[in-house]
């Protein structure tokens, strides 16, 4: 018996939860784009998965398209997290409460 | 019978206060303005007369049977429905006898107010408003239905409102003026109201209509035609509240008694008088109050359907007359006087509407508006004479200084006290005769009209008693006012330049005493336009206004067809009301020939009795005011007098107190404050009470922000994974 679809599902939620649980937890902000990327992948794992078991292309592209917003919201986000990291000097998002610098 | 004169009589008067208003306020030039404004009432007055006399002219002075009036349609106003009311003027012989003194009069007190104002700051606005008042009046007394009269009838007041107030910077003129218009709107509610429910009445009976005459050009009814059928209503309290014509005479003689200052709605009228004397003698005196009457009169054909309103404004009449008589007696300011005096007569005016002489009513106010219109400016030029005082105690001894001003107020003083000859006694002596000899129309037993008659004899005794202690306290006697003036002599320090010349009193100029001479010559003369047949050589002079005016008004007796009602049968216990007295109306001549059947030789012996008694109670009233004011001009009355029963007093605390505390603690404090603004206030609070409850989600806690992100997502996927992928398929 070779490797079944339930198996990558459970395998996703895993790492989904793991993500979720992550990005509440944490307080570090780099620790929380790490989850945030981790739920992500979880996504892109489930999308694999089906596409594959379906025998269906369609999943495989959302996953290009969902590693390009990855790339771009790690773009934007790591800019934001320096700026912020220079002049609250923390990386802690409990500091970052009010809505402005 | 058309003609386009006519409204070029109301409108003159209005160009002439719009040039004043525009134009004159620019050149402050008091000779133009007083040009413009005289001019253009003199314009009116020579319309006027010439539609009125001319032959084939309103009054159809020499066609006794014809009533037409003279009309001038111009313009529908409003068509809704069946209601109907048009821009429309109709001269008829009683618009146009009334249209007469008015635009006559109005130009003689014009003339005199150029004279009195001079120098005013004010002189264009004055003439503005004057000219403005004068188109109000004519259009109030020339409409051909009731929503136009009430035009013209909102129009006085207002005008009314702004010359009481002319003198802005004293507060007691803007309150008067504020009393005058306040008074008035409850009497325009009882005109509106009586106006509607007429429509309501000639709507029900197949003909709706507000208007007064049947116009050949439009078509439209009269409504006093379609109420003609009606029967006399029955007599009693109930028949007020019943909602038929009796209730439309009563509302409408509310609105009478607001114009014309009849209790219980006399009160701004002596106010009143804070406004220029010129304005007094206009407005207060010869015009505007008097426009009660007429419209009572107008509606003549309502009131005789109305005997238990009748007889509300006969005892009204006769109570005013009597209560303002002895107010006037104990007044020292001379206008007042001169107000009270005039709410006196006009109760004498309502006397007689309400005991079916219309005519006399009318003719009395025609005499008053002469003799008032005089005695009011006379007072004006005393006024001016004595450098603005009013109050008589400062007075005497003017008739040297001012000749002609005494001369004329003499004439006057004895017209209103009812001297034969002179005006006031044909005209007081008519209604007095009309209310002895008043029929039981209108009133619950046969003594009432003997007792309405006493009452008027009473009033006409201190009438003429009050009028002389006027003139003895102002024109003989010892000089007060230098007394008075030797005293004060700090407090009119302002005059210091030349005290002395200015306090000495002067004869005023002749722009002021030409108007005065005019009245006096009409208040000596003008009563004999109406010399009852009794009076008369074998009908020389003919009672022309009788003539004039009896075949436009409706007369209560005039329903024999009703016989239940009226004529026969056992209510009249008096003597029969004359159908018609004298030679004059066109029904008398036809049947009767030369008219002398409908004399009887005993009431001719009656009315000549009575005539005789009216000269002794008014010789008796100038004797006893003579004898006892002569001596003591400064006599003190009793204060309940000099405080007019204290009525304004009652009135605050039993109207205006009440209404002021219930609007400053019941309105303001309690709904205003606490209910609107309370609402208000709670419904913010509520919002704002919400907001800091709700507000905690919004910590600033990114990670709680993440948490709630989570627990909505789950949330969703739980409800797909309990219901199924398809659940919101419709």
């Amino acid at each position: 018996m070779g490797p079944q679809l339930s198996w990558y599902l459970a395998l996703s939620a895993v790492l989904f939860t793991i993500g979720a649980v992550g990005v509440i937890v944490k307080r570090n902000v780099i620790a929380m784009f790490m989850c945030i990327e981790l739920m992500l992948n979880a996504v892109n794992l489930s999308f694999v998965a089906f596409s594959s078991f379906f025998q269906d292309v369609t999943g495989q592209l959302f996953v290009f398209i969902v590693m390009t917003v990855a790339a771009a919201e790690a773009a934007v986000g790591l800019g934001i997290i320096i700026t912020i990291f220079r002049n609250r000097e923390s990386l802690d998002v409990d500091d970052a409460n009010i809505l402005k610098l | 019978m058309d003609n386009n004169l006519l409204s070029l009589i109301i409108f003159a008067p209005l160009a002439g206060a719009a040039i004043n208003w525009f134009v004159g306020r620019r050149l402050r030039n008091e000779k133009f303005i007083g040009l413009v404004a005289c001019g253009s009432i003199a314009v009116s007055t020579v319309i006027a007369f010439y539609l009125a006399l001319k032959p084939g002219g309103a009054l159809h002075l020499s066609d006794p049977g014809n009533t037409t009036p003279v009309f001038d349609h111009l313009w529908t106003w409003i068509q809704v429905g069946k209601f109907r009311a048009d821009f429309g003027l109709a001269m008829d012989r009683l618009s146009g006898t009334y249209a007469l003194f008015v635009t006559f009069v109005g130009f003689l007190i014009h003339v005199f107010a150029v004279g009195y104002m001079r120098g005013d700051s004010g002189f264009y606005r004055f003439f503005a408003y004057l000219n403005l008042f004068m188109f109000s009046m004519l259009t109030l007394v020339l409409a051909d239905n009731f929503l136009l009269m009430f035009v013209g009838w909102e129009g006085v007041g207002l005008c009314s409102y702004l010359l009481i107030g002319f003198y802005m910077d004293l507060k007691e003129a803007g309150n008067a003026a504020k009393k005058a218009f306040i008074t008035n709107r409850v009497g325009d509610w009882g005109f509106v109201m009586g106006v509607m429910l007429l429509f309501f009445i000639t709507s029900a009976a197949g003909n709706a209509s507000i208007s007064f005459f049947d116009h050949p050009v439009t078509g439209v009814t009269s409504a006093f035609n379609v109420i003609s059928s009606a029967a006399v209503e029955p007599f009693g309290w109930h028949a007020i509240f019943a909602g038929g014509l009796t209730s439309v005479a009563v509302l409408l003689f509310i609105g009478a008694a607001g114009k014309s200052a009849q209790i219980p709605l006399y009160v701004w009228l002596p106010d009143a008088m804070a406004g220029p004397t010129p304005v007094s003698a206009l407005i207060h005196a010869a015009t505007m109050v008097t426009a009660g009457v007429y419209m009572i009169v107008r509606c003549s054909a309502i009131y005789v359907h109305a005997p238990t309103a009748m007889f509300i404004v006969a005892v009204i009449g006769a109570a005013t007359a009597l209560f303002a008589a002895t107010i006037g007696l104990a007044q020292n300011d001379i206008k007042k006087v001169l107000a009270y005096s005039t709410i006196s007569q006009l109760g004498y005016m309502f006397l007689a509407c309400g005991v079916g002489a219309f005519t006399a009513a009318i003719f009395h106010v025609i005499t008053h508006a002469f003799f008032k219109a005089l005695l009011f400016l006379g007072s004006g030029s005393v006024i001016t004479g004595m450098h603005h005082e009013q109050d008589m105690r400062r007075m005497g001894g003017l008739k040297k200084y001012m000749p002609i001003t005494f001369a004329t107020m003499l004439t006057g003083w004895l017209a209103i006290s009812g001297i034969p000859i002179f005006a006031g006694f044909f005209s007081k002596d008519e209604i007095l005769w009309k209310t002895w000899s008043a029929g039981s129309f209108g009133l619950p037993g046969p003594m009432w009209s003997k007792a309405l008659w006493a009452v008027g004899a009473l009033t006409a005794l201190l009438t003429a008693i009050y009028m002389t202690r006027m003139m003895v306290m102002t024109f003989w006697g010892s000089e007060r006012f230098r007394d008075v003036h030797a005293d004060d002599h700090d407090a009119t320090a302002h005059f210091n330049n030349d005290a002395h010349h200015v306090h000495e009193p002067h004869e005023s100029p002749w722009l002021m005493t030409a108007p005065l001479i005019v009245l006096a010559i009409l208040s000596l003369a003008g009563g004999l336009i109406g010399v009852p047949y009794a009076l008369s050589y074998r009908g020389h002079p003919e009672n022309y206004i009788e003539r004039t005016l009896e075949p436009v008004i409706a007369k209560a007796s005039g329903h024999a067809e009703e016989p239940s009602a009226s004529e026969t049968g056992p209510q009249w216990l008096s003597p029969k009301p004359q159908a018609v007295d004298g030679p004059p109306a066109f029904t008398t001549l036809d049947e009767h020939g030369a008219g002398e059947a409908s004399h009887s030789p005993d009431e001719i012996r009656e009315e000549r009795l009575l005539a005789l008694l009216s000269i002794a109670i008014a010789l008796a009233g100038i004797g006893a005011g003579w004898a006892i004011f002569r001596k003591r001009p400064l006599l003190q009355l009793p204060r309940i007098l000099e405080n007019k029963y204290y009525v304004d007093e009652i009135y605050e605390a039993a109207i205006i107190n009440p209404i002021k505390v219930g609007s400053r603690e019941g309105l303001w404090k309690l709904f205003d404050v606490g209910v609107i603004d309370g609402f208000l206030h709670s419904l913010g609070d509520a919002v704002k009470e919400t907001g800091k409850v709700v507000r905690h989600l919004q910590a600033g806690f990114v990670r709680g922000y993440a948490a709630i992100i989570l627990l909505g997502a789950l949330a969703v996927v739980a409800f797909f994974a309990y219901y199924g992928v398809y659940a919101l398929r419709p």
